[in-house]
């Protein structure tokens, strides 16, 4: 890790950390940095595949959905302890990303979008097809989850702290996994396919250990989500989701996971001071993500490091 | 002496032409065996076909007594079979130091590793400085491969080709675009080194051809039309009329 590529992501949770005392600490604004938070979790995890692997995944929300509809399940059957719900959903989504990860990595470029969409649509038919979870409605979850059987994520600053340490356990796991023998060839892999092969390493499995790995950091990400709104409904998945994962990773520059931890906050950020000034505010953040498209090359880290 | 590397009878069509035809050879360790041919005569695409990067239609590669026919490249690698490309194949956005990091990273334990992060590994550093010393790079270890001049990015080709302590190397042309006095320095380095190892090697650059190989194979229409010392290759009529001229 360099040193420039620390400090950005460490200001970022420096600033999150004295938000809710300098302002932010009322319930609407916290909501809408727990969000931001588990959207930069989201794209963190996709960022490892689309930056790290050049794996562009269309179908990441798939992996939030299942951890979310883990959470829902369990709730169904009256189990809402944190310790076991949280490792039974980020299993769960990395078993989904194992499964699908083993078919989609056989194929490459627009095959593995299109591949990737494909069994996020299936996650998303699956879920609105569950009439016992609410179907298209989706299913409102009694209360959060005990954590050790204390009640503690119902406080809102404790909500946020969990969701700020999580978040920055992703940076740095996502960081030390690129920086890390297993990243380098992944990176590699990803620069010259050919060159990587040709000093011995076969890239598949490597590909599939990063695609089960991030499927587990978006499963977690869905039990966030979950816990957050205190509700699931399968536009969790939808490929719309997808697509504004994929466009935070982009937006926010590919060169690390700092790149999407910007564009996460910044896209779910701007998106609700547009629609705070207007009620027409898509017209607005449309043209806004074409022109940060064409002109910022290197993301919007790209731009602070000029 | 046994062979390191056994090629028997490959053939390989790309639709009607035929660009392999039934090429049987052999290479034994310390010896340098130069494939030479004119342009289009296969010798890229038969490095292709030892290497794994492609299938043979018919055919088998042996390697240190394995039939490594079906495998593929990283797995021939991973073997000791080790390819430089005639277009430059690199890292572009690693530094020269790391290119050749990756290869003994390959070489040295499990790259399932997580957490250490790699570029702080000394062991793969020094064994990397010492490959890119070898090839008169170190001063430029730090510089991304994108920015290397044409020059270095082959002698960067080769000093990845040697990180991965191969037993056979194969080299398509390595000396293409290096000039005279690097061209000098890189045929005395391999010929210090070809007792570690096999060399097949393409080579256009005749005299390099002459001073380094131990046989030499003309390859015409993906036919060996002649194979053997390099005097009675310099006197064979059939190679001056298909290849060498008649002016040498
Ligand atoms: N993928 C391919 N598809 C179709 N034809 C090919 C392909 N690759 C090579 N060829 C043809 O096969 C023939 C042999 O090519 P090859 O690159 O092996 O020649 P070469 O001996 O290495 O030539 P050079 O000395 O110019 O490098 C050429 O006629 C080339 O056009
Ligand atoms: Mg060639």
């Amino acid at each position: 890790m360099r040193w420039r590529d620390a400090s950005l992501p460490l200001l970022v949770f420096a600033a999150l950390a004295i938000a809710p005392f300098i302002g932010f600490g009322q319930g609407h604004a916290l909501t809408l940095l727990a969000r931001a938070m588990i959207f930069g979790m989201a794209a963190m995890s996709l960022s490892l595949l689309v930056g790290g692997a050049g794996l562009v995944s269309l179908g990441h929300a798939a992996m939030l959905g299942v951890g979310a509809y883990a959470v829902v399940v369990l709730d169904h059957a009256g189990v809402t302890e944190a310790l076991v719900v949280l490792p039974v959903a980020v299993l769960a989504a990395a078993l989904f990303a194992l499964l699908t990860g083993a078919v989609a990595i056989r194929t490459s470029g627009v095959h593995f979008i299109m591949i990737t969409l494909a069994f996020g649509q299936m996650a998303f038919f699956t879920t609105s097809s569950l009439a016992i979870y609410g179907g298209d409605d989706g299913y409102t979850l009694f209360s959060r989850m005990e954590v050790a059987g204390s009640r503690f994520l119902e406080g809102r600053l404790a909500f946020h702290f969990t969701c700020l340490a999580l978040l920055a356990g992703t940076w740095l796991l996502v960081q030390a996994l690129l920086d890390s023998r297993f990243g380098r060839v992944l990176r590699a892999a990803q620069q010259n396919e050919v060159r990587a092969q040709a000093v011995g390493f076969a890239p598949y499995r490597y590909r599939l250990v990063a695609y089960v790995i991030a499927g587990a950091i978006g499963g977690m990400a869905g039990v966030l989500l979950s816990q957050a709104a205190e509700f699931v409904a399968p536009a969790y998945l939808t490929w719309q989701r997808s697509g504004d994962l994929l466009f935070m990773v982009i937006l926010g520059g590919l060169a690390g996971p700092h790149g999407a931890l910007v564009g996460a906050l910044a896209i779910v950020l701007i998106e609700e001071w547009l629609a705070e000034l207007t009620e027409h505010w898509r017209m607005i953040f449309g043209p806004m993500l074409i022109l940060c498209v064409f002109f910022l090359r290197g993301g919007l880290v790209g731009l602070l490091r000029r | 002496m046994s062979a390191l590397l056994e090629l028997r009878g490959l053939s390989k069509r790309f639709g009607g032409l035929a660009v392999t035809q039934d090429v049987s050879l052999s290479l034994a360790l310390g010896e340098v065996h130069a494939l030479i041919g004119p342009n289009g005569a296969g010798k890229t695409t038969l490095i292709h076909q030892v290497s794994g990067t492609l299938a043979p239609d018919a055919g088998q590669v042996v390697f240190l007594g394995e039939d490594v026919t079906a495998l593929g490249l990283a797995a021939r690698a991973r073997r000791g079979l080790a390819r430089s490309f005639q277009i430059t194949c690199l890292l572009p956005g690693f530094s020269a130091l790391e290119n050749v990091a990756l290869a003994v990273q390959a070489r040295s334990g499990s790259s399932f590793r997580f957490f250490r992060p790699a570029r702080g590994e000394a062991a793969l550093n020094a064994r990397a400085m010492a490959a890119l010393d070898e090839m008169g790079l170190a001063a430029r270890a730090g510089v991304p491969a994108s920015a290397l001049s044409h020059g270095e990015k082959r002698q960067l080709e080769l000093a990845i080709a040697l990180a991965m302590e191969p037993r056979v190397l194969l080299l398509d042309e390595p000396l293409a675009g290096t000039g005279a006095e690097e061209a000098e320095r890189l045929i005395a380095l391999l010929r210090g080194l070809k007792q570690r190892f096999g060399i097949l090697l393409i080579e256009h650059d005749m005299p390099a051809v002459f001073a380094l190989a131990d046989r030499i194979s003309v390859l015409a229409q993906g036919k060996v039309i002649a194979s053997g010392t390099p005097d009675a290759i310099r006197a064979d009529a059939q190679v001056r009329a298909a290849y060498l001229g008649d002016d040498e």
